[in-house]
């Protein structure tokens, strides 16, 4: 099977900066895979690279067979790559129910409507009218994870879901994935939990300044390994 | 180990210093050698200059887009009418303190307007220029609408107004960039350029945002109502008109965004190409006023920081430099 | 007693203008919070390409505003998307300086094109005829027609920004114009329809003004501030809250005309100021959390 999404030899800049040193990535349709590494590692930069919100050579991101580095955000959601942004980002002048429709803004067609994500999440149901973030954290979270997925993305990314929720929230988001995933939707998983990411996906990047310092089957890696990639004492 | 040094001056500032100083002492010898055309036309110069140091001083660096300082302007410039005129006072001391009037009512007003922020806060400014005008076009004493003459002047020999109102232009002149190099190399400068890079990151590392920008306001005002007084005592008819348009404003921009905001250098130059412009183009009424708006447009676009702005990024070069640099003890001595 | 009624209702009619005039420039600033120094500009211009097309062909004011409509919103569009995209950053300075060398183009050309005599549209005699309210009462056709528009068209923005997809992109563009580019939503695109938008409004603010006074090519300056007014006075966030403030603005000018007729602009100036001083927020704002 081909990759669904391949970065080559990644490379990011931040004016003079640079971010990333040569990141190959690869996922496969429905496949769940997961990135860590501490903050500043690369991981954002990344995932901004890959949705169009920073520059990138077009042959280093293949999507779908096609080169998509360097184009609009915008032009990337509508070939099929959804984001859930780090910090949610709901919009504070839309109501809830309005920033579920927002995603569908791009019209693609696929299986997601605004009654499949209040099946999915049927807390929202009664906070359609409520200001975007006039929310608790998990609920906010519950509607930026829905408003991806009415893109209707053939990959969606999480990034940094967990991110000041509870544990028990945490786990019931994470709980969906597989609902989320039934109609073949690959999900990128970037988490700063090591134990999230290992027990949601199939494999797992780690990144570490700017670079992969380990990826293998999410299974099979040690702690010992992860712990020296994420902290920088091997490189893969 | 020595510690690291910080420098402030650069060999092309000191040249330039130099040059300056020389250049002020020739200048001031004009009136002995110069016809009234080319000494008002210093006039018009310096006032064109301060303005733009002063707007500069405000937008540039204080944050605050001002399209209203024409009203401290003709504050400057009404006060001196008043005082010169209907209570007497000798006309050239008025300057300063048509200054500080116009300081004074700066302070009311900045209770308003910085309940505006940004664009908002911009046309505010206007909108209390434009007050001042129709109260100024309202007040029969000053004739009104159609304004009045200074008739205190009459009292000097014309030889002794021209070169007396020169010295005092020449003074604003030097005062204006003098003053406000001098306030940016000090700590209030240094507090400016962190409110202008970051208010938030300024405000967390003490920096009194509210009241550094109410005083910038205040200096600005200052300027601007020195400037008033300083023009109309060489044009000697005043007019709510002339003395509160906007076009005061529209030559300020231009001058500033010509030639760079957030220097020192930008103004002067903004305001040699402004003249430059003028005496060529003038004649052409509005197709001169066309070719400024064109070019302002065209300016800002391509190269935001003016044209003085290019060339300092571009070679490194810094006449007038407000910034300090470190000189590490391995490096040798850093001059450009 | 019936003349200070007949003040007052003479000064919502004129309040009605200055909303026309308000919700383009409001339109503007609510979605990518930029402030078009040249909007009184436009508004003339639109008023002279209407006065333009008027003097070639005879012809009803509401086939003007066809005519003229398509070229404004193309004019905006292109103004939006060619220059000012590129001016909307960090730095507030940029659109402001370039709205500012824009608003002294426009005046000069049309100086240089309709020379500056003040100039205006014929109504085919609607701008004489009123309707009787009372016996010393009535009020002009032209001005209820405007003041009319001017409900009809806060009533269609609100709408248009509440529940249409397009308002919901406008919306979520002002709010996080990088997390709207992640919906789909190209916000170069969403910014140019927002000036398109507001140049309609512009349009049909000009023509009326053109319908019930002369313009002249420099008298754009003071129609920015009266639709600056308005949008003050009335709050931010709510195209109800720009009329409101238009008809408080008008009434306050009327007021003032009526004390003494150099002080008409003028109490328009001071109450705009007073409640800056004391209700910064406006009299209707609507609240964002």
């Amino acid at each position: 099977m081909s990759a669904l999404l391949k970065t080559v030899d990644l490379t990011a800049f931040y004016g003079d900066f640079q971010a990333l040193f040569g990141i190959d990535f690869e996922i496969l349709p429905g496949e769940a895979v997961g990135i860590i590494g501490a903050n500043g590692a690369g991981k954002s930069t990344f995932l901004k690279t890959v949705t169009g919100l920073l520059a990138a050579a077009p042959e280093r991101i293949v999507f779908d067979g096609r080169p998509i580095g360097g184009l609009p955000a915008s032009e990337i959601v509508r070939q099929g790559i959804a984001m859930v942004p780090e910090g949610r980002r709901l919009f504070p002048s839309l109501s809830v129910e309005e920033n579920l429709l927002i995603g569908g803004y791009a019209k693609r067609k696929g299986p997601w409507s605004l009654a499949r994500i209040y099946e999915l999440f049927p807390a929202l149901t009664d906070l359609r009218t409520r200001p975007g973030n006039a929310l608790s954290g998990g609920q906010q979270q519950m509607v930026a994870i829905g408003r991806a997925l009415l893109a209707n993305p053939r990959l969606l990314i999480c990034d940094e879901i967990s991110l000041g929720l509870s544990p028990l929230i945490v786990t019931s988001l994470y709980n969906t994935l597989p609902a989320m995933m039934g109609e073949g939707l690959s999900v990128i998983v970037v988490e700063q939990d090591v134990g999230i990411a290992q027990r949601t996906t199939s494999q797992l990047y780690c990144f570490q300044e700017g670079r992969v310092s380990l990826h293998g089957r999410s299974g099979e890696l040690t702690r010992e390994a992860i712990s020296a990639a994420y902290f920088g004492s091997a490189v893969a | 180990m020595s510690a690291a040094i910080v420098h402030r001056a650069t060999r092309a500032s000191r040249t330039a210093g130099v040059v300056s100083i020389v250049a002020v002492l020739i200048l001031a010898t004009l009136p002995w050698w110069a016809d009234s055309s080319t000494l008002r036309l210093f006039v018009e110069f310096a006032c064109l200059l301060a303005m733009a140091q002063m707007w500069n001083l405000l937008a540039g660096y204080g944050g605050l887009v001002s399209v209203g300082q024409q009203g401290y302007l003709g504050i400057g410039g009404y006060a001196l009418v008043v005082l010169a005129d209907l209570a007497g006072w000798n006309p050239f001391v008025c300057v300063p303190i048509a200054g500080a009037i116009a300081a004074l009512i700066a302070i009311p007003t900045s209770r308003i307007v910085f309940r505006l922020h940004g664009g908002y806060f911009a046309i505010g400014t206007w909108v209390v220029a434009e007050s001042f005008r129709l109260i100024a076009a309202n007040a029969t004493a000053v004739g009104g609408g159609t304004g009045t003459s200074l008739t205190s002047m009459r009292a000097f020999p014309k030889a002794m107004r021209e070169s007396l109102t020169f010295w005092i232009a020449l003074a604003v002149a030097v005062g204006a960039v003098a003053g406000v190099y001098w306030l940016l190399r000090s700590r209030y400068g240094l507090a400016l350029t962190a409110i202008r890079d970051s208010e938030r990151a300024a405000a967390s590392q003490g920096v009194d945002i509210a009241a550094t920008k109410f005083w910038v306001y205040l200096i600005a005002a200052f300027g601007c109502g020195v400037v008033g007084a300083l023009y109309f005592l060489m044009n000697l008819r005043i007019s709510p008109d002339a003395a509160f348009g906007v076009s005061w404003t529209a030559f300020i921009i231009f001058i500033v965004v010509i030639g760079g905001i957030g220097t020192i250098e930008g103004p002067i130059i903004g305001t040699l190409v402004f003249f430059l412009l003028r005496e060529t183009l003038g004649d052409f009424g509005t197709w001169y006023l066309i070719t400024l708006g064109v070019v302002a447009v065209v300016v800002m676009v391509r190269f935001p920081r003016g044209l003085w702005g290019y060339v300092a990024a571009r070679f490194d070069l810094h006449l007038f430099p407000v910034r300090r640099r470190l000189a590490l003890p391995d490096d040798g001595p850093r001059d450009s | 007693m019936i003349g200070w009624i007949d003040t007052v209702l003479q000064g919502l009619m004129l309040g009605g203008l200055y909303a026309l005039f308000a919700m383009g420039l409001a339109l503007m600033f609510g979605v990518m919070r930029l402030v078009n120094i040249a909007h009184g500009d436009f508004i003339v211009l639109a008023a002279f390409l209407a006065i333009g097309v008027a003097l070639g062909v005879q012809v009803t004011p509401v086939l003007l505003l066809l005519v003229v409509l398509p070229v404004m919103l193309v004019v905006g569009y292109g103004l939006q998307r060619g220059i000012l995209n590129r001016t909307l950053g960090k730095d507030i300075l940029p659109p402001l300086l370039v709205t500012f060398g824009l608003s002294i183009v426009i005046q000069n050309v049309l100086l240089e094109v309709f020379s500056a005599d003040s100039r205006s549209l014929s109504a085919g005699g609607l701008e004489t005829q009123s309707l009787r309210i009372a016996d010393d009462l009535a009020v002009g056709w032209l001005p209820l027609i405007t003041f009319l528009a001017a409900v009809a068209l806060a009533f269609s923005l609100e709408w248009l920004f509440g529940r249409t997809p397009l308002g919901r992109a406008f919306r979520a563009t002002s709010d996080d114009p990088e997390a709207a580019e992640l919906q789909g939503i190209d916000h170069r695109h969403v910014y140019a329809l927002a000036t398109a938008l507001a140049f309609g409004v512009v349009t049909i603010a000009g023509i009326f003004l053109a319908l019930r006074t002369t313009v002249a090519p420099s008298d754009g300056p003071a129609y920015l501030l009266y639709a600056f007014e308005a949008v003050i006075i009335g709050g931010l966030g709510s195209f109800w809250g720009t009329l409101a403030g238009g008809l408080v603005l008008g009434v306050a000018q009327g007021i003032g005309f009526r004390l003494d007729p150099g002080w008409g602009i003028l109490v328009g100036h001071l109450v705009f100021l007073a409640v800056l001083l004391v209700r910064p927020q406006g009299l209707f704002p609507r609240t964002r959390d």
